[in-house]
């Protein structure tokens, strides 16, 4: 039940320097994967590029291809009314659900916002947010 | 001036003559030791079959890893009760190397590190700032206690806090001082940044690492100094082993306490003056842990002429090195010790790179090693985490900081041949 809110965002880790997103999206575009969200963590001299995409196996193995170290991460993705206060409401029930969040991005899809989320136990944070009224999507959802 | 002149200034057959009873005397020496024993005895050789000095060519060579082999004690040529004092050199892979010292032979140091503070012109009256690590390398104790038997007035300031470092030159009084060369020209930067000079400082003693003439000038002039080459190694008690004149041209190696040949590294053959090649050297009066013909892997030319400050033979400053190992802040270091490091941690490919730059005149070195994808967690922390203990690891095995880069699986370049996976880019100051 809790599981198919769970969703595959990939996870590239790449060098600090010119040239690797481009190298990352190219290969992506060449496979017809489409992108709807990403971001970059970085340290010193690397990083870590992540990615919520259409076809993650896809993506996942045209990458892995090119020599790319890749890995696929659980995150949650949380609907917010893409109007000035949206953010605030989810933010709102995450904080009264106690969800402790590593990281967050978010984009603006067509049918609402979306807040994707790391947290450290995703079945739990799943079932607090969804007592406190949040709404999650699936994996078939995203876009 | 001389500290030990009939020694210093020992020429033709009186040389010879001490030369050859004292490699007679090493060689019986080194039988007590179970792997020149056996070595000796393979091929049939003894004290007996040495006539001259040069007969010394007969001896096998004696190589950095045979000590590393045996350690920690097993070159020591005499009990354990007779040993006063130990120090340690980096190995090849994890373990140091031990050298060993009686008090005969501590006394022997002290009087070859007096006799090169003397050459240079310096006497009691001088004061003496001895600015290198203090613990098991040869430098800090190896020229503390040579300076205090010709009897300048020693502060063993160890090394670190730069200003406390010129602080103590100004207010003792300072008049030489010893270091690394590139923690002298550190010191240079930090003494024009605070507007001050050094005006009692006339004489900068600096080894442990290969430098040029034109870090010399750079240093002479900016301290108005006379700075001087220092060369040695802890098999051969430390430095000390050669060391420059006030003519400043080649260093003086001290030949009735070292036999020294130059080979061709790759055919071990004998070259004459003014070739180079991997400088071998038989100790003659070292009683601990006596080495013969050792290959100190220093490249280097015995040099032809005669030098007019009236002492022996001399070497030329050395030129690189016939094997591997890098000096980093007079830190000795194997690639190999890096590859141990990096082979035991299985978060890292087996790929590494090793860049050595120097960067405010010290030696800084960066290590690239590929990320295993096998064991690629996705997230940024346990990345960071991972480079700090490979770091950790590294300052572990080496006693040094390195910068740990980690990088993608398959960007470094792989090696159809001989590997070449150590890219010095220190230029020439």
């Amino acid at each position: 039940m809790q599981g198919e809110y769970i969703i595959n965002q990939i996870s590239i880790f790449s060098e600090n320097k010119p040239g690797r997103l481009a190298a990352i999206a190219e290969a992506l575009e060449k496979s017809h994967v489409n992108i709807y969200a990403f971001s970059i963590a970085e340290a010193n001299s690397f990083g870590v590029v992540r990615a919520l995409v259409d076809k993650p196996d896809d993506a996942r193995s045209v990458l892995e291809k090119l020599g790319f170290a890749v890995q696929f991460t659980d995150v949650i993705a949380v609907r917010m009314k893409d109007q000035p206060g949206g953010l605030h409401e989810v933010a709102q029930i995450l904080g009264d659900a106690g969800i402790n969040i590593e990281y967050a991005y978010a984009y603006s899809g067509k049918e609402a916002a979306v807040l994707i989320l790391r947290v450290s136990q995703a079945g739990e944070a799943i079932s607090k947010i969804q007592a406190a009224g949040g709404s999650l999507l699936r994996e078939s959802d995203l876009g | 001036m001389f500290w030990n002149k009939e020694m210093e200034t020992l020429r033709g057959r009186d040389l010879e003559e001490l030369q050859l009873k004292r490699l007679k005397w090493t060689i019986s020496q080194a039988e007590k030791v179970p792997f020149f024993k056996n070595k000796l005895r393979a091929e049939g050789l003894s004290a007996d079959s040495i006539h001259t000095p040069d007969d010394v060519r007969k001896l096998p060579f004696t190589y950095k890893t045979d000590l590393r082999e045996s350690y920690p004690f097993g070159f020591f040529a005499v009990p354990r009760r007779d040993i006063v004092r130990i120090h340690t050199t980096s190995g090849t892979t994890g373990k140091p190397t031990v050298v060993g010292y009686t008090r005969h032979d501590l006394a022997a140091w002290a009087d070859l590190i007096a006799r090169n503070l003397t050459m240079v012109g310096l006497t009691p009256e001088d004061t003496f700032q001895n600015a290198v690590n203090y613990g098991l390398f040869t430098g800090g104790l190896g020229f503390h206690y040579g300076a205090e038997l010709m009897g300048m007035m020693v502060i063993p300031s160890a090394t670190g806090n730069t200003k406390r470092q010129i602080e103590m030159i100004n207010d003792f009084g300072v008049t030489s001082i010893h270091c690394t060369p590139g923690y002298a020209l550190h010191i240079t930067e930090v003494v024009e940044q605070m507007g001050t000079s050094l005006p009692s400082l006339r004489v900068g003693v600096f080894g442990a690492e290969a430098w040029s003439e034109t870090m010399r000038q750079e240093l002479e002039s900016r301290l108005s100094i006379r700075a001087y080459d220092s060369y040695g190694m802890s098999e051969m008690f430390g430095p000390g082993v050669a060391f420059e004149c006030t003519e400043q041209n080649g260093l003086h190696i001290w030949e009735d306490c070292f036999l020294s040949e130059i080979i061709d590294p790759k055919t071990g053959e004998t070259l004459g003056p003014g070739e180079k090649g991997e400088l071998v050297i038989t100790s003659l009066s070292k009683e601990a842990m006596p080495l013969l013909r050792y290959r100190t892997g220093d490249i280097t030319m015995i040099l032809e002429d005669d030098c007019p400050c009236g002492r022996g033979r001399r070497i030329a400053r050395i030129m690189g090195r016939s094997d591997d190992m890098l000096v980093i802040r007079g830190i000795n270091v194997f690639p190999s010790q890096i590859e141990h490091v990096l082979l035991g941690i299985h978060e890292v490919g087996d790929q590494y790179m090793v860049y050595v730059d120097r960067k405010n005149h010290l030696d800084e070195m960066t290590i690239e090693v590929e990320m295993n994808r096998q064991t690629f967690s996705g997230e940024l922390d346990g990345l960071v985490g991972l480079q700090t203990m490979i770091s950790r690891k590294l300052h572990d095995a080496l006693s040094l900081r390195t910068t740990v880069r980690l990088v993608e699986p398959g960007s470094l370049p792989r090696f159809e041949g001989k590997a070449k996976r150590v890219v010095d880019r220190r230029g020439d100051l």
